[in-house]
């Protein structure tokens, strides 16, 4: 709150105080601030005149660090981007590698990337809604939702060996197979799930002071969602039905019946219905791909791409050779360029990925969801008051590991 | 010993003694309420809360005590010194000298002075230039703004808590709270009174900044609000003031609503058990009802809080004032 004082007796003696909004530094240091968001925030008292975001404190080089990595190399990196979700975004450049070297992955391993999307969606919506709740105030849900969320990730750890950092997926398949008796335990975590949503949902949904902290805030219509390049469930609370996996579906998500939530005000309530919704869903798209999931590979059966099983290597003089070409030189990808994306928890994850015909990528330019929202932050929370702008920054749902690469 | 206590140093002697008789069980009673506050809560969000400190982490308390006081107290360098000393110490006082006029059991009060629902009210009016003066003192932004909204929102939520406190009196007819609890042998006046009752623990909610009113400390908005700039023992006093409040409140509550020391009903296994282990019942259940809230519920916005107080709660305790005093009157209930 400047106060600036002019003495000097100008106008016949009177003093001009002239009294201006004052800044506030939020973050990167602060609790709401999901990570290291550093927002300038000029306020009229508790009103939000201007909200100016800072980002870049957690800015790693990916996209320039691909560049000097073999395919193999680069995909761990996607792991690291939206760290609440790791294989959503592993799922995008596995299916751009797919396309410039201009194959598919068998069926089966297709059902179980698409088994992983979806827990990871559900794995970033308990996160999101929860700390969202936290936000405006209520302890309890966070603490609820991360029990579940830990056995999610035990099911990447089964797969992969690793809570977070999967490293699962790959161009042409995933790198193994599930470990036996996983399904089962899936199918059993299926069963109970729904009961938790219910219990976040008694919590919240029908909570007035959630309503009141929530509805009419931070409101974006479907005109304004598509102009600042929203996406994801931030874009459908806002009445626009758009999916990725609907309008131009990839692996075997055709075949997958589910619904796609739709919001009509694109307010910060309807932008936390959506997420329930979202994730009663992809228990759906889950429990089919555990009631159709074929048999057979579990990657192309190309050794010049995926590497041989081991018991070959110990016979053959050739699977031994591919093995140690894929694991020092890497495949080589045919010159060319894609911009794949996928539907990621966020919204639109995007890779535009140019190839020159070597072992490395020439360029990898990531489209994140969260940056796009990160920026509709001043038109979602300008007029609002303090506590308002920390609700929109949980609606949003930012995760800086994506924003700043 | 009659000439003794009769005697300046003997009545010395006595209030000292009575002074302490009650400020070391209320102090313990601040640090295990904070054990009682973390266990409460991690038995509703599915955790263990302290365990590793003595017995089922009993002795978690004390050895935050002790670390606080270890730490080192940072003044930040644009603080005013003097008053960002002042600030913690005068909440901590505040919420301790109100327990002057509380009776614990008939006749149980270091002062059983007539006006003593006056004195509670003044004391904790005060409570509020503790945080003001802490937030100011800062010299931060933050802390600032926390204390602006702690005294926008005690100053409306005493209005509306000092109506409901005028139906009890109009019903009882003495501010002497030892009087208050006397009416309410017969029935206590959480029943007839039950909407003031629900008006007036919501408001020692918001009078002691507890969520969802916590917006003073807002952690999610102000980070930590008016004492941000806090640390070590500095911290701790407003830690131990805010605890304290929290058990002045409902004994408050108890007081005025839950008939004090008295027994639910005056028959047999229930007049056994003595008048002050009712009126910790009591408290502790008001208390458990304070920790309740604080795992159900989110935050309210500042305006919202302010609406609540003034365009609800205000209109609603003066009607049903203005309505208990009919009733009083037209049926000769009025006390002489």
């Amino acid at each position: 709150m400047s106060l600036s004082t002019d003495d000097t007796p100008a106008s016949g003696g009177t003093r001009t105080v002239e009294i201006d909004s004052h800044t506030i530094n939020f973050g990167p240091q602060h609790p709401a601030a999901h990570g290291v968001l550093r927002l300038i925030l000029e306020m009229q008292g508790e009103v939000v005149e201007r909200a100016d975001p800072h980002i870049g404190l957690l800015h790693r080089g990916t996209e320039k660090l691909i560049e000097h990595k073999t395919y193999l190399q680069a995909l761990p990196y996607f792991d690291r981007l939206d760290y609440v979700a790791p294989m959503a975004q592993e799922h995008c450049f596995a299916l751009a590698v797919e396309k410039l070297l201009g194959i598919e992955a068998p069926i089966r391993a297709q059902y179980i990337r698409v088994l992983f999307a979806e827990i990871s969606r559900i794995l970033n919506h308990i996160l999101n809604i929860t700390t969202y709740a936290l936000d405006v105030g209520a302890t309890t849900p966070s603490l609820w939702g991360f029990e579940q969320r830990e056995v999610l990730l035990e099911f990447y750890d089964a797969t992969s060996g690793s809570h977070y950092h999967a490293n699962y997926f790959r161009a042409g398949g995933v790198a193994k197979d599930l470990p036996a008796g996983l399904t089962d335990r899936i199918a059993a975590w299926a069963e109970q799930f729904p009961k938790f949503v219910d219990d976040i949902e008694r919590l919240l949904t029908g909570n007035r002071i959630f309503k009141q902290r929530t509805v009419d805030i931070g409101i974006m219509t479907a005109e304004e969602a598509m102009e600042w390049g929203f996406s994801g469930p931030c874009i459908r609370a806002s009445g626009c039905a758009w999916d990725l996996r609907r309008s131009q579906p990839y692996d075997v998500y055709e075949q997958m019946d589910f619904e796609i939530p739709v919001g009509s005000h694109g307010d910060c309530y309807e932008r936390y219905l959506v997420r329930i919704a979202e994730m009663r869903e992809s228990l759906k798209i889950i429990k089919q791909c555990l009631a159709q999931m074929p048999g057979g590979p579990i990657k192309v059966q190309d050794s010049k791409i995926a590497p041989p099983k081991r018991a070959e290597m110990k016979r053959s003089m050739e699977a031994l050779i591919h093995h140690f070409k894929l694991y020092s030189e890497g495949y080589h990808v045919p010159a060319g360029s894609t911009y794949t994306a996928v539907e990621a928890p966020k919204g639109e994850f995007g890779v535009y990925l140019v190839a020159d015909g070597t072992n490395r990528p020439y360029r990898c330019k990531i489209r994140a969801p969260g940056f796009a929202h990160l920026q509709a932050m001043e038109k979602l929370s300008k007029g609002h008051m303090l506590a308002d702008a920390v609700s929109v920054i949980g609606s949003l749902d930012i995760v800086f590991g994506e924003i700043d690469r | 010993m009659d000439a003794f206590l009769a005697s300046p140093i003997g009545i010395l002697a006595l209030t000292v003694a009575q002074t302490l008789a009650l400020l070391v069980p209320l102090l313990i009673a601040v640090a295990y309420l904070t054990y009682a506050e973390r266990k409460v809560m991690a038995a509703m969000q599915m955790r263990k809360g302290p365990n590793m400190v003595g017995p089922f982490g009993l002795l978690q308390p004390f050895a935050d005590a002790l670390k606080m006081l270890l730490k080192e107290t940072i003044i930040p360098s644009g603080a005013n010194r003097a008053l960002f000393i002042l600030g913690p110490m005068l909440t901590l006082i505040l919420a301790l000298i109100a327990w002057a006029v509380i009776p614990v059991n008939d006749g149980w009060a270091i002062a059983d002075i007539n006006v003593g629902v006056l004195y509670l009210l003044a004391i904790s009016s005060l409570g509020v230039y503790g945080i003001v003066i802490a937030g100011w003192a800062s010299n931060s932004k933050y802390a600032f703004l926390g204390a602006l909204r702690s005294a926008a929102q005690m100053v409306s939520y005493e209005v509306s808590m000092g109506l409901v406190i005028v139906t009890v009196l109009l019903c009882v007819g003495s501010l002497n709270l030892s009087e208050i609890v006397r009416a309410q042998s017969t029935v206590w006046f959480a029943i007839p009174l039950f909407p003031m009752f629900v008006i007036f623990f919501v408001s020692t909610l918001a009078e002691t900044n507890r969520p969802p009113f916590d917006l003073a400390e807002g952690e999610s908005e102000l980070v930590a609000g008016f004492m941000v700039e806090y640390s070590s023992m500095t911290y701790a006093l407003f830690f131990l003031g805010e605890y304290a409040n929290m058990i002045l409140m409902s004994a408050m509550t108890t007081i005025l609503f839950l008939g004090g020391w008295l027994p639910p009903m005056d028959i047999a296994p229930f007049n056994w058990v003595p008048g002050p282990i009712w009126f910790i019942l009591k408290i502790c259940l008001c208390l458990f009802t304070f920790i309740w809230v604080r795992a159900t519920f989110p935050r309210y916005r500042y305006d919202q809080l302010m609406r609540l107080g003034w365009k609800v709660f205000l209109p609603f305790s003066l009607v049903w004032l203005v309505l208990t005093a009919f009733v009083l009157k037209l049926t000769g209930w009025l006390p002489a």
